[in-house]
């Protein structure tokens, strides 16, 4: 199989990103909260990129603090997928009132921003990772769950899985055999988009404080910590956009292929 | 009744609906959660008998359906209730705040509606082409980085290293317009930039769809100029999607104004919201929180008019 | 030649295709094709799907539809080659010298004007009349091509007006301009048969009274000798064979000609009705849920072990729900169904497996009808496991068997449905349906979606499977062609009632009722001046009621 160049490159920013999140300890140079210099030092042969507003080295600090954000925002990602696909599926074969009193209630939930009612949220949570996690990943499952129901009403009227419920077929098989297979290129490439979203969503709660908490790092808490550096024409504050970036355009890149290769396999839809 | 006076006051009667669920929903999410309040006001060395002084004083002993409706009632007569932490009126103190927060979001919207309509018109014009091309890759990138993040690489580009701008963005009444419209430049530039990847993109999407119906070929083959075939018979079916795509974006545009006011220390309500989610101040998170709902539900409904009156089905019934 | 209008010569059209996960490429759809047009005369073009005849109907124009480009050859409309003409000259070319009719009338108006400004746009644009002449002649259109209304029908909008209307609207902002040539592009394909045959009559005295020339392009043969002097058979962008109506339809040369005049002439003999019918109908009312009328009125039909019924209607007659019912998908809200020897269930959960084997179904789009991520092994494999718990070396041998049956041979086991065309789809749903080893086989417009010949191609595999398997068809149809290529006795519908029922002798010999007559002499037929004819038939018998 050949890959594009894109997502050749793609691939493998979104792997090294995920191999120094789960080897930060043995790539970082420095301990995560160890202080080993002076105040935003300059970028030397010592610390590639410098050091932070309290002289911690900052690519140590972005190492784990890609950690931190990778390690929630897949978390999250995976239970909103996990909620919100089975509810999604679910609703759509099921039908008549389970469909509608879950259509409901997502419109409802989402008829608020998400930040604000995490926001909303977060005020009386007490602010841990667990909470995080749960907060953002269930908020996200709405999304989640629209895509999936859409999907697989679709599908649910296809003349196969009429004919799949002529011929007597359980529930079992129709979710599992006729839909499932049928939906997953369009939820493949929504996934890498949620990834992307969990990303920019934790990092920006940590960056209003109400995120992952200090002394643990990661990006958004980095931009918190170093803004103060901005007005002085120090750069430190701007590492992890460079980081995010590139994490979520190789996402992106992955994502696209994955769909647009799903989608030409022999017999794809469309 | 006709049926699109039948539909539009469905949707107006949704909207009701929707805020007073909204409100029970922000209200139950902050009492029924673990979190104390009182608790998080007086810090977990507070002893027991100063816990419970506060909480009777909150009323926080009351059966929490009176204090909805106390608190909903409230709301209606214009009382937000008094902020825990200051004793302030939060109706006073989200007053200037609101308007300084609409200030910025009405110039944005001036800036970014126009430019991302004429931005999809280009990607249409040269769709497949490079002008297109660079369009979706520039919405690429700025998909990909959270508003924070723009904000300080414009903060850190213009406003330290170029000097165009002062870097934080503070205005009060005695400002002129000008002296205004110069200190929220950088953040409705960041604002602009946020909202006018989504915009583009969805523009150029609405455009594209009316622009491969059947009856756009129809007007090519009546021997129709481009632009006789765009103002003619795309247009009038473009502008509603167009209209939509808009009001979704404002509506987006409410939660960037959140983080781009903390960001350039805006005297905003998406500032005041965000300090007051720290000091866990639960009655102003609430005011604060249902108004940002009830606007973003205000501009949904209205993007829904909007489709609802421009369709012609609709509108001359068989 | 003074009176010539259209010159094509050479004619070569490429498109650019984007398959799926491969590179974009050009290929040629239209190969060199030489026509002539003179003034006030028809051509037609025909030929199966993928022949090319829209493109070369819409290259007159010098227009390509999305990818497709002209790269080759002339084409002389009044005397200039209009592909060398600058894009003014083309313009003033289109809807001023020539014109366009759609198939899809619907989609072709645009939905937020109204239809009188639609119609005179291009004549008012191209100078041809003043906004007031040019709508006192659309109402003239009108009222020529039978609108009802014709003064007012304009101040409406496209959705206020019935699908057959609005394709006669399109006709007369074709003619509105006093074009010299009209392009038509299927535009009786979507109607029903009984609709088609008045606009049919209504654009071909349109075109008699202006003196217009025309293109119509079709896949039905039988239609377009009904309007066209000459026909031009074309297959896959190449023509097959061009001559007079007379000589394509009556002394057909080229053996692909041959095969399209001869189409649904299948040879059946009728069988006599047996003593217990293996499905038995009985007075069945059904409604959709949520609705407040009955789709279905007291329907009854027999049908007898290894025969085909036919069931025989217009879009509305409620023929596709009565397969619904007997299926168990729309419990009905009377009557019963015995099916052989038992009662069935009414609603789909309450029947036994056996009940779901015997009674197997087949599908108008056999795209849709199997899963795309299953290879036609899985397809066909998976009743012979479910019903019969066949598995391994066993369930291959089977499903080899039936590939065997429907005529497709090794390797195609492990090909998936998109690799396959229209009819090898079609054959692999009969193929899962025989895996069932049925009684009864439901025949949802089979045929429907396919070009003729491969509709005859199916409709003899059919015949023959039914000999060999004695199997019976319930065939749900609205062409009456196939009615009478593959029926032993028939049931025509009309808005959910039975309006005639028998065996296919009885029901196709007068005397009619009043629907049946309608609609069985709406079908085309392959001979000149039928449609004369029929409205001559149909004006004395107006006249002596």
């Amino acid at each position: 199989m050949r890959i594009p160049f894109a997502a050749a490159v793609g691939l493998s920013f979104t792997a090294v990103y995920f191999l120094a999140a789960i080897f930060a300890p043995l790539i970082a140079p420095y301990g995560m909260a160890e202080i080993v210099g002076d105040v935003w030092e300059p970028s030397s042969a010592e610390h590639l990129l410098g050091t932070d507003n309290i002289g911690r080295d900052l690519l140590s600090r972005m190492i784990y603090g890609g950690r931190t954000t990778i390690f929630i925002a897949t978390v999250a990602t995976i239970l909103s997928f996990v909620t919100g696909s089975t509810l999604g599926f679910l609703a759509a074969v099921l039908g008549g009132w389970a469909d509608q009193a879950l259509s409901r209630f997502v419109d409802l939930l989402m008829s608020i921003p998400s930040l604000i009612f995490a926001l909303v949220v977060l005020s009386v949570m007490p602010v841990t990772t667990g909470v995080l996690i749960l907060v953002m990943g269930l908020l996200d499952s709405t999304r989640v769950f629209r895509l999936a129901r859409a999907v697989a009403v679709d599908i649910n009227v296809m003349d196969y899985v009429e004919a799949a419920k002529l011929r007597g077929e359980g529930r079992g098989w129709i979710i599992f055999r006729e839909i499932l297979p049928n939906a997953l290129s369009p939820l493949v490439a929504e996934l890498g988009l949620r990834f992307i979203f969990m990303v920019l969503f934790v990092s920006t709660l940590s960056f209003l404080g109400l995120g992952v908490q200090p002394p643990l790092a990661d990006w958004g808490g980095i931009v918190k910590e170093n803004k103060d550096g901005i007005v002085y024409g120090i750069g430190a504050a701007l590492w992890p956009a460079v980081a995010i970036a590139t994490l979520a355009i190789s996402v992106n890149l992955v994502a696209d292929w994955v769909l647009n290769r799903t989608t030409s396999l022999k017999g794809g839809r469309g | 009744m006709p049926p699109i006076v039948k539909l539009l006051a469905q949707r107006i009667a949704l909207g009701l609906l929707l805020l007073f669920l909204v409100s029970i929903l922000i209200f139950v999410g902050t009492i029924i959660l673990p979190g104390d309040v009182a608790q998080s006001i007086l810090g977990q060395s507070a002893t027991p008998e100063a816990l419970a002084n506060l909480r009777r004083d909150l009323g926080l002993n009351d059966p929490p359906v009176a204090r909805y409706f106390a608190w909903l009632g409230g709301i209606l007569q214009g009382d937000l209730g008094t902020a825990l932490t200051s004793g302030q009126d939060i109706a006073t103190a989200i007053g200037s705040r609101f308007s300084n927060t609409l200030f910025l979001a009405f110039w944005a919207a001036i800036i970014s509606v126009p430019l991302a309509i004429l931005l999809g018109l280009v990607a249409v014009r040269y769709k497949d082409r490079w002008p297109d091309k660079l369009i979706s890759g520039v919405t690429l990138a700025s998909i990909s980085i959270p508003e924070f993040l723009i904000g300080y690489v414009v903060m850190y580009v213009i406003g330290v290293k170029l000097r165009w701008f002062p870097s934080v963005a503070m205005i009060n009444d005695s400002m002129s317009l000008g002296e205004k419209l110069s200190a929220i430049a950088m953040p409705v530039m960041v604002l602009t930039l946020v909202v006018l990847a989504h915009m583009m993109r969805m523009t150029r999407a609405a455009i594209l769809n009316v622009m491969q119906s059947a009856y756009i070929e129809t007007a090519e083959l009546k021997g129709l100029s481009g632009f006789q075939v765009i103002y003619r018979h795309a247009f009038p079916n473009a502008v509603a999607p167009i209209v939509n795509v808009v009001m979704l974006n404002l509506a987006y545009l409410v939660v960037g104004v959140v983080v781009v006011e903390v960001v350039f220390v805006y005297p905003g309500m998406g500032q005041y919201l965000v300090d007051h989610v720290s000091k866990r101040d639960v009655p102003v998170v609430q005011a604060c929180g249902l108004i940002f709902a009830g606007v973003y539900i205000l501009l949904n409904m209205v993007a829904d008019i909007v489709s609802i009156l421009s369709n012609p089905r609709l509108r001359h019934p068989k | 030649m003074s009176d010539q209008l259209l010159k094509v010569r050479g004619l070569k059209i490429g498109a650019t295709v984007y398959p799926p996960g491969e590179k974009p490429h050009d290929i040629e759809i239209v190969h060199g094709v030489d026509f002539d047009l003179a003034k006030g005369q028809v051509l037609g073009l025909i030929g199966e799907s993928g022949a090319g005849k829209s493109t070369i109907g819409l290259a007159t124009m010098a227009y390509g539809r999305g990818g497709v480009e002209i790269t080759g050859g002339e084409v002389w409309v009044n005397g200039r080659d209009i592909l060398k003409s600058g894009l003014k000259d083309v313009r003033s070319l289109r809807g001023g010298e020539v014109t366009y009719v759609s198939q899809s009338a619907a989609a072709s108006f645009n939905p937020a004007k109204k239809i009188m400004d639609q119609v005179v746009e291009a004549a008012v644009e191209h100078g041809k009349f003043s906004r007031k002449d040019a709508e006192e002649r659309a109402r003239v259109l009108f009222a020529k091509l039978g609108l009802p209304d014709p003064d007012n029908i304009g101040s409406r909008f496209p959705h206020q007006v019935s699908g057959g209307q609005l394709q006669r609207c399109m006709t007369a902002l074709a003619l509105c301009p006093e074009p010299d040539l009209v392009v038509f592009d299927e535009p009786t394909t979507a109607l029903d048969v009984t609709t088609q045959i008045d606009v049919l009559m209504a654009i071909k005295e349109a075109i008699r009274d202006t003196g217009v020339a025309a293109l119509y392009i079709t896949h039905d043969l039988a239609v377009v000798a009904q309007v066209s002097d000459d026909i031009m058979v074309l297959k896959m962008g190449e023509t097959v064979e061009y001559g007079t109506t007379d000589q394509i339809i009556n002394t057909p040369k080229e053996e692909y000609t041959q095969a399209l005049v001869s189409v649904r002439s299948i040879d059946h003999e009728e069988k006599l009705p047996g003593i217990e019918p293996v499905l038995k109908v009985q007075n069945i009312t059904a409604r959709y849920k949520g609705t407040n009328f009955d789709v279905l009125h007291d329907v009854s039909v027999d049908l007898f072990p290894g025969q085909t019924l036919a069931v025989v209607g217009e879009s509305g007659s409620g023929k596709s729900t009565l397969a619904r019912v007997i299926t168990g998908l729309l419990p009905p809200s009377s009557g019963r169904i015995d099916f052989a020897g038992r009662t069935l269930s009414p609603d789909l959960a309450g029947r036994s497996r056996e009940d779901l084997r015997e009674l197997q179904m087949i599908y108008q789009m056999a795209d849709v009808a199997m899963n795309p991520r299953q290879t036609v092994g899985t397809i066909i494999g998976r009743p012979l496991e479910f019903y019969f718990g066949l598995r391994g070396s066993e369930k291959q041998k089977r499903i080899q068997e039936l590939l065997d049956e429907i005529e497709l041979g090794d390797g195609f086991q492990d090909r998936y449905p998109a690799e396959l065309s229209g009819g090898q789809k079609q054959r692999v749903c009969i193929a899962r349906a025989l895996a069932a080893k049925p009684k009864l086989i439901i025949c949802d417009e089979v045929t429907s979606a396919l070009d003729p010949l491969v509709a005859d191609g199916i409709l003899k595999l059919l015949l023959n499977l039914q000999k060999i398997e004695d199997v019976a068809y319930l065939f749900i149809t609205h062409d009456l062609a196939t009615v009478r290529a593959i029926a032993d006795s028939i049931a025509v519908m009309y808005q959910g009632r039975v309006v005639r029922y028998g065996s296919k002798t009885d029901v196709l010999t007068p005397p009619f009722d009043d629907y049946t007559d309608l609609l069985l002499s709406s079908v085309p037929e392959m001979k000149l001046g039928w449609l004369e004819e029929v409205i001559a038939n149909r004006k004395m018998e107006s006249a002596g009621n």
